[in-house]
């Protein structure tokens, strides 16, 4: 952590997809923002008005040490206390697969920003439909590394279910992206069937207008 | 160092005689409670250089037994500055970078208009009869001193325990003169518990005989007893009970054996009895009535209906809070009930628990994951205030 610096003009992967879709200046909200990698990013190239809220308190640490404005706390509790509208965008990435009630959080994301940018790994990647089908076991895979006795994951799901949920919340994607493992582009032109199998993770731009 | 003021001072008098460097404020304050209190002095200490544009300040509020001494030897008790590990040169609070001001806060007894002082139009001291004062009454009289050294807006005003309450008040009350706000180990207003321990402390004080009924100074007399007891009962709370027992555990004081009387026998008993015997020698009895009673009084909700986010509304300010995971004095609860109030404003606010079991005091002791967050939120706000970066060492 210590060798990080906050104007690192690169930052993993699948975090520089985040950071391409927000405009400069937006007002940004990182919900599980670990020790500020990317708000630290997009508040010295993006010039955003950046918040996190992370629930490790040694990562809030980290992240205020920076400068950074984050507070400790857990999204399932503490979204409620935003105003709606607070932000442009608010950014869950690689989380919502272990939150207790993720259609909830997702409201609760479109009601605070204009704009939720939401990232998850895809339960129906190939990799994945081999591990149970002919492994017989839940699966772990580079993108789903624990055990099924000890994951965080508990509402894991598919690239489709997704698209379903938002259709039942009436949530309009904006965009969405198909990732590989390390959070790379797929250069596939991806109909949703064919991304659902082939991709290890997932990235939408959702809003309500 | 020596207070140093760079604002002309034409329309004030210095308190050039007094033991503690002061000023003598031009206008009566009007409190709260609606009394007018006339010829008010504010003891202060200044560090560093304001910079040209005046955008460089850092306000220090002190606790409820703090003084203006953060810096410096005590001149009382001959120790550091309380406060001498964060603020000086080349510290977090670097004397460098930023001009550093602390006042003696108003109702105070190292120089600032308390109890104590003479009340002009008796010729006695003030004793009981001096009004009732509260943080916003401080915070006022803090914000006249800062006219008169020429500070418009601070860049960041920085307290522990009642100096967070102070923080609050001023990013309050005075929002557009607040750029940063740290409010440390603190709460927006004092919970029963908090009262009750000051009500003990309180009546320490006023059983002993020596008191007087507020009047001991024209008696000639030290409430030292009660006194003692009042800080031996605060000073418990400021601990937690593994730091207490860490320290002290059941040993016994200078015997071998306990003495079946009531002498000092456990080590922390003797300790207790010292930190009260040497309180006295710095502290006024009746101060402490009056500095305990602005912290009971103090409930930054209260005048919003109870919703302390209205306090806050539409607020610039950059808040950083920090709270002590085993201080149960101001737990980490408080601290939190302020973020989430900010939240619902959705002002620009950190906030960390630092993991330690000191206690309350921890924001006073060496902790290093203190200073960490410490310093990354001064240099971040400095970056955005456009102050120099920190020389790295």
């Amino acid at each position: 952590m210590t060798e990080q610096k906050p104007a690192a003009p690169r930052i993993r992967v699948d975090l520089q997809q985040v950071a391409d879709l927000v405009p400069p200046g937006a007002r940004v909200l990182d919900v599980g923002c670990g020790d500020g990698t990317l708000l630290a990013y997009l508040t010295a190239h993006k010039k955003v008005d950046g918040r996190g809220m992370e629930l490790s308190m040694a990562r809030v640490r980290a992240a205020v040490s920076q400068g950074l404005p984050v507070i400790q706390g857990n999204l399932e509790n503490d979204l409620k206390d935003y105003p709606a509208g607070a932000f442009d965008y608010a950014i869950l990435s690689q989380t919502l697969q272990a939150t207790h009630n993720p259609a909830a959080v997702v409201e609760d994301l479109l009601r605070i920003a204009r704009r939720a940018i939401v990232s998850f790994p895809n339960f129906a990647h190939w990799r994945v439909r081999l591990s149970v089908m002919f492994g017989g076991r839940m699966p772990v895979t580079p993108t789903l590394a624990d055990s099924w006795f000890d994951t965080p994951n508990i509402h894991l799901c598919t690239i489709l279910d997704f698209i379903d949920l938002c259709r039942i919340m009436g949530v309009r994607i904006e965009a969405s992206f198909a990732l590989d493992g390390a959070g790379r582009k797929r250069e596939f032109a991806a109909t949703a069937a064919i991304a659902n199998l082939l991709s290890e993770q997932a990235l939408f731009v959702l809003t309500r207008d | 160092m020596s207070p140093e003021s760079p604002a002309p001072r034409d329309t004030t008098r210095e308190n050039q005689g007094a033991a503690h460097a002061g000023l003598r404020l031009a206008e009566p304050l009007v409190l709260q409670s609606g009394v007018t209190l006339p010829g008010v002095t504010m003891a202060y200490q200044t560090w560093g250089t304001l910079n040209a544009d005046k955008s460089n300040c850092v306000l220090v509020c002190h606790a409820l037994t703090g003084d203006q001494y953060v810096v410096d030897t005590h001149p009382v008790t001959g120790k550091p500055g309380w406060w001498s590990d964060l603020v000086g040169p080349g510290k977090i609070v670097d004397t460098e970078r930023f001009y550093v001001v602390c006042a003696n806060v108003l109702g105070g007894c190292m120089g600032s208009t308390g109890p104590k002082d003479i009340n002009p139009a008796t010729g006695k001291p003030w004793g009981l009869s001096f009004p009732v004062i509260t943080i916003p009454d401080m915070v006022q009289a803090q914000a006249k001193l800062l006219d008169h050294l020429g500070v418009r807006q601070l860049f960041c005003v920085i307290g522990g325990s009642m100096g967070a309450m102070q923080v609050l008040e001023w990013s309050h009350r005075y929002p557009e003169r607040v750029f940063a706000a740290v409010p440390i180990a603190g709460s927006y207003r004092h919970s029963a518990q908090n009262i009750a321990f000051h009500e003990v402390g309180r009546q320490a004080i006023m059983a002993d005989p020596d008191w007087c009924q507020g009047n001991y100074a024209d008696e000639g007399k030290i409430p030292k007893r009660g006194l003692a007891v009042a800080r031996m009962a605060a000073h418990i709370t400021y601990l937690s009970e593994t730091a207490l027992h860490r320290k002290f555990g059941r040993r016994l004081q200078d015997r071998n054996a306990l003495t079946y009387g009531f002498d000092a026998d456990f080590q922390v008993e003797s300790y207790l009895r010292h930190q009260g015997n040497t309180f006295v020698d710095r502290f006024d009895a009746n101060s402490y009535l009056y500095i305990t009673r602005a912290m009971d009084y103090f409930d930054l909700a209260e005048e919003h209906n109870g919703v302390l986010a209205e306090a806050f509304t539409g607020t610039k300010v950059r808040f950083c809070l920090i709270s002590f995971s085993s201080d149960w004095l101001f737990p980490t609860p408080e601290s939190r009930a302020i973020v989430r109030a900010l939240n619902a404003v959705a002002a620009n606010v950190s906030f960390v628990e630092v993991i330690s079991d000191k206690g309350h005091d921890a924001f006073l002791l060496d902790e290093p994951e203190f200073h960490q967050t410490l310093q990354g939120f001064i240099d971040g706000s400095a970056d955005q205030r456009g102050l120099p970066a920190r020389r790295k060492p």
